[in-house]
Parts: C-alpha cells; structure tokens; sequence
C-alpha cells in the first residue's frame, strides 16, 4: 500500500499567540491527520493586566497587536464606559467610528495586498508582484497610508496611538487638520472603488459551504462597536452573555484557545459581518455591490479579499463622511466616575469581533481580565475548512499545489500571525 | 556591485515594530529596489537561515526555541540592529519577570504542559552582542530608514542622549507636568517620537525607553509631591520598558521605601 505523508509547518500567526504548523497525513487518497497547530510564544496578557489600573488598560492592551490596536482599546474603553454607567457623548462616538474606519483600511488594504493577493496572481510577496503590478501595488500602499493618516489624527501614529482613553480622546484635532486629512481620503476613493473592481476581476477558487457566522448586530448603521451578537442560524446575545454561549478550550500543541458557539465551529470577521449586515451598509456601497452584482450572503470563504474590498470602501467613504461634517471641541472626553464590577466590551476587529472582560476593583485596578481574539474564535473553523477544502480540491494533486492551496485557505481568515502564514513549508514522504 | 543583503526576524512581539517597514508606502518598493530582502516573513521572504549583512530582530527572548533561534541568526548576521521595546528591554510581557510563569500558565492554558517557556523574559543584547539599538513601542519608519541609509552610506549609526523633552520644547508644547502636575516621563525618556503625547495634552508613558543618565529617582520624588502613591509611582515605570535597570530598579526602590 503506497502512502505519502505530508508535513506542512506555517509559523501562523495568530494575533497574539501565534507561530504555528500544519501537519497534514494523507493516506489512500483520504485525510488521515489534519492539525492546525499554533506555538507563537504566549505572552501572558490576561496576567499582565492584573492588578494594572483601567486607565493604563487601553494602552497595554493595543500591545497584544500591532496591526489592530485600535480594536484592542475600542473593546477595552467600552467595557470600562459601560460598567461606569459613562457616555462619552456624540463627539466621541463620531471619533471613535472614525479612528475604526482607518485602522480597517490600513489593516485590510495591508492583507489584501501584501498578504493575499500575491498567492492569486502567482507571486512569492508583494515586491515581486509589484514588478508585474506596479499600479496595484501602489495603489494598496496609498489605500493602507490612508488608512494610517486617520490613526496618526486622533492618534498621533499609526501603532499603538496614543490619543485614547476611558471617557473619551485626550485632545481634538483643529479644523485645518481636519480639512487636510479628509483632502488626502478624498484623493483615495476612486482608488478603493478601482480596487474593488479588481478584486472582483480575479479568477478565484473554492466553493460555497455552509458554515456558522457570528458578527455584531446593530438596528441602523453597519457598526464597530456593539452590545449585542447575532449569527445567521437565528441565535442571537448580549456580549453579557458571551461566556455563556461560546466556550474555550485549549488544545494540545496551540498556545492559542479554541472557541466554539454551542460546541460548533463558526466564523468571524469581514465575510461573516457582509453577510449577517450588509443591509445596513450605506446606500452608495449597496449600490456598488449591485453594480457588479456581487451575491450577498455569500459562502465561499475565498471571497473574503472582496469582502475586504468592500469593507475599505464603506470605511472610506464613511471615514470621508464623518470628516465633512467635523466639528471641534473642547471637551474631548468626560470625566470618569470609578465603580466596582465586572466589564464587558466588544467591538469588530478588521478580522472579527474582539471580545473583552474586565473584574474591576473599586479603586479602579483589574482583578481579572479576559480576552477573546477573532484568531482563536476562526480557528476551529480554519480547520474544518482545511479539512473540507483541501479534499474537494483533490488529495492526489502534486504538493506544491496542495501546499499554496492550504496556505490560501489559511488566509483567507487573515490569521493575526500573519508573519507566519508565509513560512508553509511541505515535506512529502512517501512510503 | 552586490547589494547589501538585509533580513527582519520576530520574536515574541506583536508585530508592532515591523510595520515600521510595511508602513513606508512606496518608500517600501524603493527599500526592495535598494537592498536585497533576504528574509522577512510578514512580508513573504523566507529564508530564516540566510547570511545577511544587516539584521534586524523583532522582539523578546521567551521559549527555548527563541533562545537557540537568536543564536544561529547572531552567527549569520555581519551587523545585527534590535528593534523595538520588545528587542531592547524584553518589552511588556516582561512584567512576567516580577512572578511565577507556571501559575500563569496554569491560569490560562488548560494543557499547560504543552506551553515552553523561559523563566524570564529577555531583551535580545541579553544573549548575543548587539550592534545598535533601536528604541520604541513602536520603532517609527523615519527611525528605520535613517538608520539604514547612513549604513548604506558606510556612516556608523549613533545614539542620541536627547530627551523628550527636549522635541517637546522645540515643537512647542506646554508642558503637561509643570503646568498640569501630569505625572509625564518625558524627561526620563529618550526622544525620537516627536513628543507625540504632550502634544495631545497628556503624559509621555516612557514607550521610547529610559535615555542616557536619566535621573529616575528625582522624578520620582516630584510625583510623589504631586501626591503619587508608591504604588502609582512604581506603575508608571512598570510598562513597555519595565524590565530595564534603570526602570526595574526606580520601580523597586519607591515600593520599597514605602515599607
């Protein structure tokens, strides 16, 4: 009996925690063995905010990532606010969406072009692409600069800015920032709305399948930040409840937890929130979608670099929006009134939502703190994925397509270990 | 001629610090035209093992496998740079250092004899000679690319003993810890940031690291006359950069005078 065995090592990424490997047995044709396994060096930071004060929360807590903090301290200051019993106020929440809107953009015009479309197109990175595709690749890294001018307005800089707190903003930009930043987004729609076109001009592969999604549910307006979740089976929960519904477990060899929703995998992130809210996009994006008559729901996960697509031009447009109609103020945030209690707070990550849980003492000092990343939630799901992927895309096929084919399907859910999603290396041995 | 062969590793991070070349726009493609990328995962070169000129490393020393890792890249790298609070100081997880790992790991992972790790955690200059260090949390594009020009140019790179305050004047901020009694680490802190934080109206929290002769102890002593509890006093030096001497120590110094 012939047999080969493939062995597949992506140091993956995982956002926080996370290097890993694929192992992958094939024998007879049929999956023997498919493990995802994750072993970026933990760091520890459910520990390291113990006994920290909320307010240094925010700024340790954008640490956990480099390419979305602002997700990190949008779910933070909203679980603090809202155990406070605190509301910021309208200024602040028009700012908040709009500091959201640049770090989808930076993050998903980064994916797209550096990360994903390479494989689509036949290159090794992004470099070499752009000497095939000079124009594509310049018009991602204006797209992603776009994105990283907004951080740099309400945040000083792009990584880990520095402008949020509980309550608030630590400072308002001026009207002729104002005016500058929303001249250079400006500049950049037809851009966004090329690189849509473009996405949909790609011969992608994969199929529909039908798997659970989760994303955050809102009544009007295609949100960042929420209070409630909803997934497309009909079940719906406060992020209260969160606990309750979707249980972590750890598995051997992952130093990154698995999630479940009532013991089943399910996605997050930029398809599953199209899917469950595009009706809540704006007209003008609605209207695009339907002129290139791109089908929502959709269920082919290899249509995720469209939904990223999507995403950057809703988050441009709104952040173009928001910016119009900008208003100083002299009062950035409110003051902060400390109560004792359990916090909870979620917002959508560029790869999904981002849930935290904070036990506040009544000084003010974390006693316990959780957090739930969108990498360790998809990773159940990347795994069935792989499993059902791989096989309807042919066992037999030679390795090296077997190997770009996983690593495809690895990011198409945009793994936080990004670095890692790279490395895929395949040694096959036949027995 | 032959380019100069360059490679960007991580180590345990966020990933923070190489956006500080995935964020260059086209200034990237030119970084790509001007140098040979041997290595650099997140952007897709993979050749962990290549002998490159200049290396640049990404964050703490934690597992085993890091530690044998760092090794083998000292050996195949002419001039190594260490970016980053991570790279320089152990970075944010080093705050670990101050307890025990096993009962942490115990606390999270339900499998935690799977989970390796070091004891401590520990910049990179800890365990391989380190030719320049770039500090930050993050590490900025600018800071990356006058480095690397100057290198290109045979121009030996040198540390600045400027302080935050120092940007902070000359760009013209009112300073946020005499006028509003904020407890700002600017002048303890080394400069490169543009004195992003007093601009905004609050404290420099130190991401840039404690500068040369940084008088630590005499600012402690100013916080405490803004009414600063030990407590609050050795928190401010406890963050990105906590496991510095200059900051381990001031922290351990202030919580001990209050016993």
């Amino acid at each position: 009996m012939s047999e080969k065995t493939i062995n597949i090592n992506i140091p993956v990424l995982a956002r926080v925690e996370g290097e890993g490997a694929l192992d992958l047995r094939i024998a007879n044709n049929e999956i023997e063995h498919l493990r995802l396994r994750i072993f970026e060096p933990p760091r520890f930071f459910e520990k390291l905010l113990e006994a920290k004060h909320y307010s240094d929360v925010p700024d340790i807590v954008a640490r956990i990532c480099g390419i979305c903090p602002v997700a990190y301290q949008m779910s933070a200051v909203s679980a603090f606010e809202s155990l406070f019993a605190l509301d910021p106020g309208e200024w602040v929440h028009r700012m908040r969406r709009l500091f959201y809107c640049g770090e989808w953009i930076e993050s998903h015009a980064l994916h797209i072009h550096l990360l994903a479309a390479p494989d689509f197109l036949g290159f090794e990175n992004a470099a070499d692409m752009s000497l095939h595709f000079p124009e594509q690749v310049k018009r991602g890294l204006r797209l992603q600069h776009a994105g990283n001018q907004i951080l740099q307005f309400l945040g000083g800089r792009a990584v880990h800015p520095v402008g949020v707190k509980v309550g608030g903003f630590f400072h308002a930009p001026n009207l002729v920032q104002a005016k500058q930043l929303l001249g250079a987004l400006q500049a950049c729609l037809d851009d966004a709305q090329d690189l849509l076109v473009w996405l949909l001009s790609l011969d992608l592969p994969g199929e529909a399948s039908d798997f659970t999604q989760v994303a955050l549910k809102s009544e009007h307006s295609y949100d960042f930040i929420g209070r409630h979740l909803h997934t497309n089976l009909g079940f719906d929960c406060s992020i209260e409840d969160f606990a309750t519904h979707f249980k972590e477990t750890h598995e051997t060899h992952s130093t990154a937890l698995y999630s479940l929703l009532n013991s089943s995998d399910y996605l997050v992130g930029p398809l599953a929130r199209l899917n469950l809210n595009h009706h809540l996009l704006p007209q003008p994006v609605k209207q695009l979608i339907q002129t290139y008559g791109f089908q929502l729901p959709n269920q082919n996960m290899f249509n995720s670099i469209i939904a990223r697509g999507i995403e950057l031009y809703f988050a441009l447009a709104e952040a173009i929006n928001i910016l119009q109609n900008y208003e100083h103020t002299q009062y950035p945030s409110v003051n902060v009134k400390v109560k004792a209690g359990q916090a909870f707070g979620c917002s959508e990550a560029p790869r999904g939502i981002l849930w935290h849980s904070y036990e506040i003492d009544d000084d003010g000092y974390v006693r316990h703190a959780r957090i739930v990343p969108p990498t360790s939630q998809n990773q159940a799901r990347m795994q069935a994925d792989l499993q059902q992927g791989l096989t309807q895309f042919g066992l037999d096929r030679p390795e090296n397509e077997l190997r770009l084919h996983a690593e495809q399907i690895i990011r198409n859910y945009d793994p936080c270990i990004s670095c890692a999603t790279h490395f895929l290396n395949l040694n096959l041995a036949r027995v | 001629m032959t380019k100069i062969k360059v490679a960007v590793h991580k180590f345990s991070s966020c990933d923070g610090c190489q956006l500080a070349f995935i964020n260059m726009g086209e200034d990237l493609l030119t970084l790509a035209e001007l140098v040979d990328i041997r290595h650099f995962a997140e952007a897709g070169m993979l050749d962990e093992n290549a002998q490159v000129d200049i290396a640049f490393v990404e964050g703490s020393i934690s597992t085993p496998t890091e530690l044998a890792r760092i090794k083998t890249i000292r050996e195949n790298s002419r001039y190594l740079i260490s970016i980053g609070a991570c790279a320089t100081s152990g970075g944010i997880q080093a705050l670990r250092n101050l307890h025990t790992t096993n009962t942490w790991v115990e606390a999270i992972y339900a499998q935690p004899s799977y989970i390796e790790t070091l004891d401590k955690v520990s910049a990179i200059s800890e365990h391989v000679r380190v030719d320049f260090e770039l500090w930050g949390c993050p590490v900025s594009s600018e800071q990356i690319i006058a480095t690397l020009r100057g290198l290109l140019l045979g121009v030996t790179p040198k540390h600045s003993s400027e302080k935050v305050c120092m940007e902070c004047k000359r760009a013209g901020n009112i300073c946020t810890l005499v006028t509003q009694q904020i407890a700002c680490l600017g002048p303890v802190t080394h400069a490169g940031c543009g004195a992003i934080c007093p601009r905004m109206g609050r404290d420099c929290y130190a991401c840039y690291g404690p500068a040369n002769d940084a008088n630590t102890a005499a600012l402690s002593n100013r916080f405490a006359g803004f009414g600063l509890l030990p407590k609050q006093i050795a928190a401010r030096f406890a963050l990105f950069n906590n496991n510095h001497p200059l900051f381990k120590n001031i922290a351990h110094a202030v919580e001990e005078k209050k016993s």
